[in-house]
C-alpha cells in the first residue's frame, strides 16, 4: 500500500488552484487565438483581443482571470492501494481548497443559500467544495479541479426527454440552451453535454465533459460527428464574442455519456452545462 | 459606431449623444454595487433615507472584485450578469443614475427607463478582470463592509473601456449584433 501524506496533498491543490486561476490553460489559450482569426464581426474581434490580452497580463502578475474564481470542483480517482496519512483525503481537499483561495488572492464566492451572506468565518474560505470520488485500481490519487464561474452555471440546464426525441431532441434541447443564455454566460463558451444515466447523473457527466481538452476528439466517433455538426449549428446562433454578435460563439461542445450510452428504457435524460472562455480547468496525479 | 471619452458625473447632454455599439472609456468617479448592495440602496430610498452616495450623474458598475494584492488599489475586477440588478435598477435610474456597467441582458424595465430618465447600460468584457483592473487607480469601501465582495465602493478609473449597449433610444446591441449575424 503506497502512503501519501496529508500535507502533500494540502500543498498540491493549493498551488494547482493558484496557477490555473491566474494562467489561462494552454487549450483555452489556443482555441480563443483562432476564434480570434476566424471572427467576422469586428465588435467581436475586438472583445477576443482584449481576452488574449488580459491573459498576458494575468500570467505576468499571477492575477485571477476573472474575478469569479468561482466554485472549486473536483473529480478525484482514488487508488485502492494508496492510503493518506495524517488525515482524510476529503479534509485535505478542503484545507488546500481554503488556502489555495486565501492565499492566491482569490475571491470567497461561497454564501449562504438564505441570507446570502458570505461565511468564510464559519465553513472556511470560499469552502466548501463541490468533490466527486471515484474509486480505481492502482496506488495514485488522480485530481481534475476546475475554478466554475456563477455566470455560465445559471445558465446550465438540464431534462430528461421522451426517448422518441432520440438526436434531434438533444440538439434542439442544446441549441435552445445557447440561444436563451445569448451574452449571459460570458460567450465564446465551451458547452458541455451529458447524455444517458439518470437525471443527476447526466448533470455529473455534463460537468465533467468541460475538463477534457479542446482539440481532443471524442473516442466515440459518432458522438465526434455529433460535436462538430452541434459546433457549426450553434455558431450559426451569431450570438458573437460577449454576445456582441459574431460568427464565434461556441469554441467547443464536448458530449459524455454514461457506460458508452446507457440509461433506462423509459429515459433519455440530457444535462447541458456551459462553461464561459475563461475556462479554468487542471489536472494532476499524486 | 463612435468612440468617446467621457468624464463621470454624466448628465443627460453626455448619454444622449451615445448609440448602442459606441465604445466609450470612461474616467472619474464611480461607485461599486451588486444586488446584495441595490436590495439597501432600494430600500434605503423607499423609507425617504440618504443614500451612502450621491446618485445624481453617477455610474455605478457591477464588480464583486478579489481582493487587491498588497500595493494594488483593487484585485481582479471584470463585470458580473446584470440581470441580477433589474429588479432595482429602474428606481436609481429615477433618481438620476446615468450610468450602469455590467454584462448579459437587462429587461424590459430597465430599458424604458433608461429611454425615459435618460441612462445608459454599458457593457464591459467579462472574464477581461486583470486587463479592467489596470484602468481602476482608486478604490475605497465606503458601505457594507460585512458584504465583503459585494460592498460598495468608490472607485476612481481612467479610460475605462466600455461598449454602449442599451441607450436612450430603445436600441439594443445585443439583439441587433445577433440579427447582423444570425444564420437561419
Amino acid at each position: 500500500m503506497r502512503v501519501v501524506k496529508y500535507e502533500d496533498i494540502v500543498k498540491s491543490i493549493k498551488d494547482m488552484i493558484i496557477y490555473s486561476t491566474t494562467h489561462l490553460a494552454p487549450d483555452m489559450q489556443k482555441a480563443l487565438e483562432e476564434a480570434y482569426e476566424n471572427e467576422k464581426s469586428e465588435v467581436s474581434r475586438a472583445v477576443l483581443a482584449q481576452l488574449l490580452e488580459n491573459a498576458v497580463i494575468a500570467e505576468k502578475e499571477w492575477k485571477p482571470l476573472c474575478q469569479d474564481t468561482g466554485l472549486a470542483i473536483y473529480f478525484v480517482k482514488v487508488g485502492t492501494d494508496v492510503k493518506v496519512e495524517g488525515g482524510t483525503l476529503k479534509e485535505a481537499i478542503y484545507e488546500g481548497t481554503a488556502k489555495g483561495y486565501e492565499e492566491g488572492y482569490l475571491r470567497a464566492s461561497t454564501c449562504d443559500c438564505f441570507s446570502r451572506a458570505n461565511l468564510k468565518d464559519k465553513a472556511g474560505y470560499n469552502l466548501p467544495p463541490i468533490i466527486y470520488f471515484d474509486l480505481v485500481e492502482g496506488d495514485k490519487i488522480d485530481i481534475e479541479y476546475a475554478a466554475k464561474g456563477g455566470g455560465s452555471e445559471n445558465v446550465s440546464r438540464a431534462t430528461v426527454l421522451a426517448p422518441a426525441a432520440g438526436k434531434e431532441g438533444i440538439k434542439e434541447f442544446v441549441r435552445k440552451v445557447v440561444s436563451d443564455a445569448g451574452p449571459n454566460p460570458c460567450p465564446p463558451l465551451v458547452v458541455g453535454v451529458g447524455i444517458g444515466g439518470s437525471f443527476d447523473m447526466s448533470a455529473v457527466m455534463s460537468k465533467h465533459s468541460l475538463f477534457r481538452n479542446i482539440g481532443t476528439p471524442n473516442p466515440d466517433p459518432e458522438l465526434d460527428a455529433l460535436e462538430k455538426e452541434l459546433k457549426e449549428e450553434l455558431n450559426k446562433l451569431g450570438i458573437g464574442a460577449m454576445g456582441m454578435g459574431g460568427t464565434e460563439t461556441v469554441l467547443a461542445v464536448h458530449i459524455e455519456t454514461y457506460e458508452n450510452r446507457m440509461c433506462h428504457i423509459a429515459s433519455l435524460p440530457v444535462a447541458v452545462n456551459i462553461q464561459c472562455h475563461s475556462s479554468r480547468h487542471s489536472h494532476i496525479t499524486i | 459606431m463612435a468612440e468617446y471619452k467621457l468624464k463621470t458625473p454624466l448628465n443627460d447632454e453626455d448619454v444622449s449623444k451615445l448609440k448602442s455599439g459606441d465604445i466609450v472609456y470612461l474616467s472619474g468617479v464611480m461607485y461599486t454595487a451588486r444586488d446584495a448592495a441595490h436590495k439597501r440602496l432600494v430600500d434605503l430610498i423607499l423609507s425617504g433615507e440618504e443614500l451612502p452616495f450621491d446618485v445624481k450623474g453617477t455610474v455605478i458598475y457591477y464588480v464583486g472584485p478579489t481582493p487587491p494584492k498588497p500595493g494594488n488599489p483593487i484585485g481582479s475586477a471584470g463585470p458580473t450578469t446584470s440581470y441580477r440588478m433589474d429588479p432595482y435598477a429602474p428606481i436609481l435610474i429615477e433618481h438620476g443614475l446615468k450610468g450602469m456597467i455590467g454584462k448579459g441582458k437587462r429587461n424590459e424595465a430597465v430599458k424604458d427607463a433608461c429611454k425615459k430618465y435618460k441612462a445608459v447600460y454599458f457593457g464591459a468584457t467579462g472574464g477581461a478582470a486583470a486587463l479592467i483592473a489596470k484602468a481602476i487607480k482608486k478604490a475605497e469601501v465606503i458601505a457594507y463592509p460585512e458584504l465583503g465582495p459585494e460592498a460598495v465602493r468608490r472607485i476612481e478609473v481612467e479610460d475605462f473601456p466600455v461598449v454602449v449597449v442599451n441607450d436612450t433610444y430603445g436600441n439594443d446591441l445585443y439583439e441587433e449584433g445577433r440579427k447582423l449575424w444570425e444564420q437561419k
